[in-house]
């Protein structure tokens, strides 16, 4: 028993390891972008979602309205939310705002990028070229790691952030 | 803005949605359809008969609760092994007008076989959803596309087509496993 304790809590701290060799992250102005990341797709899906951490270490509000990138026919910047087990999910109009001194997280069951009319299947390992543009920042080109298909879901253990409590 | 209409929906889901409420009585969900599988084929309920069933309803252009639902239906039928071998899990399309047959089966094939892609007109999509209380809903975005609001739980059906349990999305897995261990199980 000793020994698969052990061996749980090694496997643990070998993935949180392998997190942080993984993290990526981004500066512009006075916006730290951190690890964006998307899923492979199915074959025939059409969309794709951006996850990311956005940490605003100025005095100003900033916003990001929006996105591009070369898989996407377009991209479109939505908020999602499942209520009473009903998914809906809403383009942000005008942005999502970056308040002065906040870290805003871009998430699965909450805001992400869209991409719109893939043209080709994401696959895992890829990494995903797109830019983000911001009021106040300014344009920052990225690239979103592309994680296992089903990653943030209940099975997996892609992100914890996206795991319930 | 997103959760004060969540809230609005919530309240219409709820009256049409009866799993979300765990009622634990016989509730009248599921019932006749008629609709064309990923093979392109007529099905309806008459089908189905003899085997319980689980069905989901979704469409490809979801980026996010779909995918990973049907991510998760794959491990956990993995993960109940010989039980499951002629378990089918059917994944209706709300959105028809872009999910054909063949997109369908190639969709659902990438997480597993057993997952089963069904599609419909219009008509028989709004009937299906109306007997299992399934809420969807089109909702344009600026740029000319669309997107769907739809009820994302998973309805578990034992062999005679009647309502047994559902999965809740992100359910813990083990909670699930139950259930469809449950359902699969011998009498
Ligand atoms: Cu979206």
């Amino acid at each position: 028993m000793k020994f698969i304790k052990i061996a749980a809590a090694a496997l643990v701290a070998a993935s949180c390891i392998a997190g942080v060799a993984l993290a990526h992250g981004y500066k512009i102005g006075a916006l730290e972008i951190g690890h964006p990341w998307t899923r492979a797709t199915a074959p025939g899906a059409k969309v794709g979602a951006g996850y990311m951490k956005i940490k605003n270490t100025g005095t100003e509000t900033d916003r990001l309205i929006a996105g591009s990138s070369a898989i996407a026919g377009h991209v479109e910047i939505h908020e999602m939310a499942m209520t009473n087990g009903v998914m809906i999910m809403r383009e942000v109009k005008g942005g999502i705002e970056i308040p002065a001194g906040a870290t805003v997280e871009l998430k699965p069951g909450g805001y992400h990028v869209m991409f719109m009319d893939l043209t080709g299947q994401i696959k895992e390992g890829e990494k995903v070229k797109g830019t983000l543009r911001f009021e106040k920042a300014g344009s920052i080109e990225v690239e979103f790691a592309a994680e296992k298909i089903g990653a943030g879901s209940m099975n997996h253990s892609g992100h914890d952030a996206a795991k319930k409590p | 803005m997103v959760a004060a209409l969540a809230a609005a929906i919530g309240f219409l889901a709820v009256q049409r949605l009866a799993p979300s409420a765990n009622v634990a009585e016989p509730v009248p969900i599921g019932g006749p359809f008629r609709l064309t599988s990923e093979a392109g084929k007529p099905i309806t309920d008459a089908d189905l008969l003899g085997k319980p069933f689980a069905l989901y309803f979704g469409f490809t252009r979801c980026p996010d609760v779909c995918p990973t639902s049907m991510a998760d239906v794959a491990v956990l039928l993995q993960r109940l092994g010989p039980l499951a071998a002629d378990f089918r899990v059917y994944f209706v399309s709300v959105d028809p007008e872009r999910d054909t047959a063949a997109l369908l089966a190639e969709y659902t094939d990438a997480f597993d076989p057993r997952i089963v892609g069904l599609t419909g007109t219009p008509d028989e999509i709004a009937a299906i959803a109306k007997v299992y209380r399934a809420y969807y809903r089109k909702v344009p975005t600026s740029q000319g596309d669309y997107t769907m609001d739809h009820t994302a739980t998973i309805y578990l059906m034992d062999a005679q087509g009647r309502f047994a349990a559902t999965i809740a999305y992100q359910e813990a897995a083990d909670t699930a496993l139950a259930k469809l261990r449950r359902l699969l199980g011998p009498e």
